[in-house]
């Protein structure tokens, strides 16, 4: 009995990241010998399947989505920890909203994102349309990962802060924000992950054009985009798994930054 | 005039009945030390004189608590201002995770003083005041995470200092501390009374008689006996504080 | 008293922003409901959702989404079977038979596993475990199997993730309890600390059910498409995900709103789902 269940949590373990590894070897043997510069010449054309823009596009996608989404994630988590009562009718509200909100999946974001930014907003298929879209559905990973690091805060410090005189506002800003800056950091990486992995919420909303977007109201397609286009016309699996090798890279980098960051704050403590 | 005179004040936690009919004449320049079984409400009252029972959910107060004749529970009253003027040194030490330097500057800035140089008297001088200079003097910029418990309790006063309050209130200030950590600290209390009123929440009795110049015993939310401190200790006037000064409670 | 407004200020800021949640999942339930109810209705609830064709370039139209809904559970319903048991076991491995060393690369490794795009793992499954089910059973290789496999796999760390926590959450003093009676490692962890984590277990579960039913773009890839009847396990399958994203290029007027239906009927399948994990966590709680 005892050695059916080592072997089959073993096994079931050894599955688990055997596939992980094999996935990402996969991907990055498969695709690093097709990687050649031309993907990164400065214009598509369906010659060099360049990949340039879409780079472009995700790191302008990444930018504006954390600048609507941070503030607002951030905020929101100072309201639940440093302002709300627990437990009063508002918080409970806000609570179903943001679970509710990490639940629903992108298809129905990126259909929402359409019909509401896109359509009734006429904001068209955008860079703006996406990144309104994308924001919400990150904004509860940032407040989530607000609210834990402002809870791990110790109370001794907001006292020792209060007692000398200091408003909420300077003991959030000089006291409790600095030391709950890494787990904050780490959320913002994790959503950026999020958004650079996204496709189903952007297609019908940031849209899926090859050109560098030009303004917040012009259309592109990031890297994920680009590589789900690609791999369903079918006529370029090469530049697709050179994609595939672009996107596990930046993944495998967000997640050691995030996991050192989560580390440095569970030491800050 | 006494420097804070409490009169007549309840206190409830939301149902709880936390202090009941408290009456009360603190004399600036003296040493006055709460004491009591734990739960009999002593740090309650110490976190009422500056307020700091407003952060906890459910709190109500009734009665007046004056300083210098000024009702600070009035509705006009600028809550901030009273903790500059009432400092507070906590249980265990609480410095920020920044420097010594701006741990120390943290409670001037916070009340507009900008000037560097203005800052570094302050600094100076409230170390001094918190008899740790000597000891630190060359590692302003040092993280005051890092230093040992018994200084990071006198940078802790150094910064309550800071701010040039006219009350200290220390809520049990070295309980957490080594014995000669706890000699110093007592030693700087002393020495601090001079300038300063000092409210002290102690729960070691030979603290008690060592520095204060009155006591107060609080049982069950009540005080049961105010006076000086030698007097009341040689010569308790209530069967209770008796039982509880010479080890015979609970 | 100017410090004092702008205190007052950004907690309004602060309240205003809090409040920005709320909006949206009110706007996103406006857009998607009121976009497909009047639909469902003029349609009708029952053509709609057990009708069995769907044929929106049929004059008329006929816009059944049975086909879908029973592709949506049935995927799900293999990468349940598929990735929970795995899950669940990877979970206890993790917690109670692994040492801190081998942990410390195993766990990034898991949020590295989470962080790993839908279209990364639908490209993978496109090119490795299609030609592989091809191989063995014939067809086109994309088919309900497939898909199963590939779900099964992407919800695997919202499942280890969770049991993992729940895991470690019960009292060593458990643990201690049936060692001291002469039970093995093995079998206090079967049977005393699993059973005790079952409500964080079973909300990983109903998590990771949710993160199935609600993929798109790696199913798109795997799971064939074609909008009929699911015919078995090896034959191909359309689900409500991927009936929207399909069509929502080209649709226009009763076609478009009847795709958005299609995002309503799979919004309450999330929302039942949701509600169920929320019951499910409170009472783990309590």
């Amino acid at each position: 009995m005892s050695r059916i269940t080592r072997f089959a949590v073993k096994l079931s373990a050894f599955l688990t990241f055997g596939i992980l590894f094999f996935i990402i070897g996969y991907i990055l043997l498969k695709g690093i010998p097709y990687i050649k510069p031309s993907m990164f010449e400065f214009e598509y054309t369906t010659n060099n399947v360049s990949m340039f823009p879409a780079i472009v596009a995700t790191i302008l996608l990444v930018g504006l989505t954390l600048l609507v989404a941070t503030p607002i994630g951030v905020f929101t988590g100072f309201y639940l920890v440093e302002y709300a009562k627990k437990g009063s009718k508002l918080v409970e509200l806000i609570r179903i909203a943001t679970e509710t909100l990490s639940g629903i999946p992108s298809i129905v974001y990126g259909l929402f994102g359409m019909l509401f930014f896109v359509i009734k907003l006429k904001f068209q298929y955008s860079l703006l349309a996406g990144t309104l879209t994308v924001s919400i559905m990150v904004l509860p990973l940032i407040i989530r990962s607000t609210e834990e690091a402002l809870m791990s805060v110790g109370n001794g410090l907001r006292e020792g802060s209060f007692a000398l005189g200091a408003g909420k506002l300077r003991t959030i800003f000089r006291v409790v924000l600095p030391v709950a800056m890494p787990g904050i950091l780490s959320g913002l990486i994790l959503s950026i992950g999020r958004v650079i992995g996204e496709t189903a919420a952007l297609m019908y909303t940031l849209g899926t054009a090859t050109k560098i977007p030009d303004g917040l109201f012009s259309s592109g397609r990031t890297l994920a985009l680009h590589m789900y286009i690609l791999s369903s016309e079918g006529m370029h699996v090469n530049e697709v798994y050179a994609t595939g090798v672009i996107l596990v890279i930046i993944v495998l980098l967000l997640n050691g930054l995030s996991t050192y960051l989560g580390n440095k704050l569970t030491k800050g403590r | 005039m006494s420097k804070i005179s409490i009169k007549k004040m309840d206190l409830y936690y939301t149902d709880f009945h936390a202090l009941k009919n408290i009456n009360m004449e603190i004399q600036a320049n003296e040493i006055t030390a709460f004491i009591g079984p734990s739960g009999c409400g002593k740090s309650t009252l110490l976190k009422s004189l500056n307020r700091m029972n407003d952060l906890v959910e459910g709190c109500r107060i009734s009665g007046d608590i004056l300083l210098d004749d000024e009702d600070i529970y009035d509705n006009d009253y600028d809550v901030n201002l009273l903790r500059k003027r009432v400092g507070m040194v906590f249980q265990s030490p609480n410095p920020f995770p920044m420097s010594i330097y701006d741990n120390i500057a943290y409670g001037p800035r916070t009340h507009g003083i900008k000037s560097k140089a203005k800052l570094d008297e302050i600094v100076e001088k409230s170390l001094r005041g918190g008899a740790i200079w000597d000891e630190i003097k060359d590692d302003l910029k040092k993280n005051a995470l890092r230093v040992s418990g018994g200084q990071q309790q006198r940078i802790c006063i150094a910064r309550a200092l800071a701010v040039d309050p006219e009350v200290l209130l220390m809520d049990e200030p070295t309980s957490a501390l080594d014995p000669i950590s706890t000699a110093k600290i007592e030693d700087l209390v002393q020495e601090l009374k001079k300038k300063y009123t000092i409210v002290m929440v102690t729960h070691n009795m030979q603290q008690a008689t060592r520095v204060s110049d009155k006591t107060a015993f609080f049982l069950t939310g009540e005080v049961i006996e105010f006076g000086n401190t030698e007097a009341m200790f040689s010569m308790p006037q209530d069967k209770r504080t008796e039982d509880y000064i010479t080890g015979r409670f609970g | 008293m100017k410090k004092n407004s702008l205190e007052g200020f950004m907690k309004g800021i602060f309240i205003l922003s809090a409040l920005m949640s709320v909006i949206s999942i009110v706007l996103i339930m406006y857009f998607i409901f009121a976009g497909g109810l009047p639909f469902i209705f003029e349609y009708g609830l029952k053509n709609f959702l057990l009708g069995t064709q769907w044929k929106p370039s049929n004059i008329p139209a006929s816009y059944g989404i049975l086909p879908m809904i029973l592709g949506s559970i049935y995927v799900t319903i293999g990468a349940t079977a598929i990735g929970v048991p795995i899950g669940i076991l990877t979970a206890t491995f993790l917690a109670k038979f692994c040492n801190d060393k081998l942990y410390k690369y195993l766990k990034p490794a898991i949020n590295l596993m989470s962080g790993i795009p839908s279209i990364v793992y639908g490209f993978f499954g496109l090119t490795v475990i299609v030609p592989i089910m091809r191989e063995f059973f014939g067809g086109t290789g994309m088919s309900i199997a497939t898909a199963s496999i590939l779900l099964g796999i992407m919800i695997l760390p919202t499942v280890i993730g969770m049991s993992e926590a729940s895991i470690r959450a019960v009292p060593a003093t458990y643990y201690e309890g049936s060692i001291a009676l002469g039970a093995t490692h093995e079998r206090s962890v079967m049977k005393v600390i699993l059973p005790a984590a079952k409500s964080g277990v079973l909300s990983s579960v109903i998590l990771g059910i949710g993160r199935a039913i609600g993929e798109t773009m790696a199913v798109i890839l795997v799971a064939g498409n074609q909008p009929r009847m699911p015919k078995g396990l090896f034959k191909g399958v359309r689900t409500m995900t991927t009936n929207i994203v399909m069509e929502m290029a080209y649709a226009a007027d009763q076609h478009r709103e009847a795709l958005i239906a299609t995002a309503a009927v799979l919004f309450i399948f999330i929302l039942i789902i949701n509600t169920v994990f929320l019951i499910v966590k409170r009472r783990g709680e309590n």
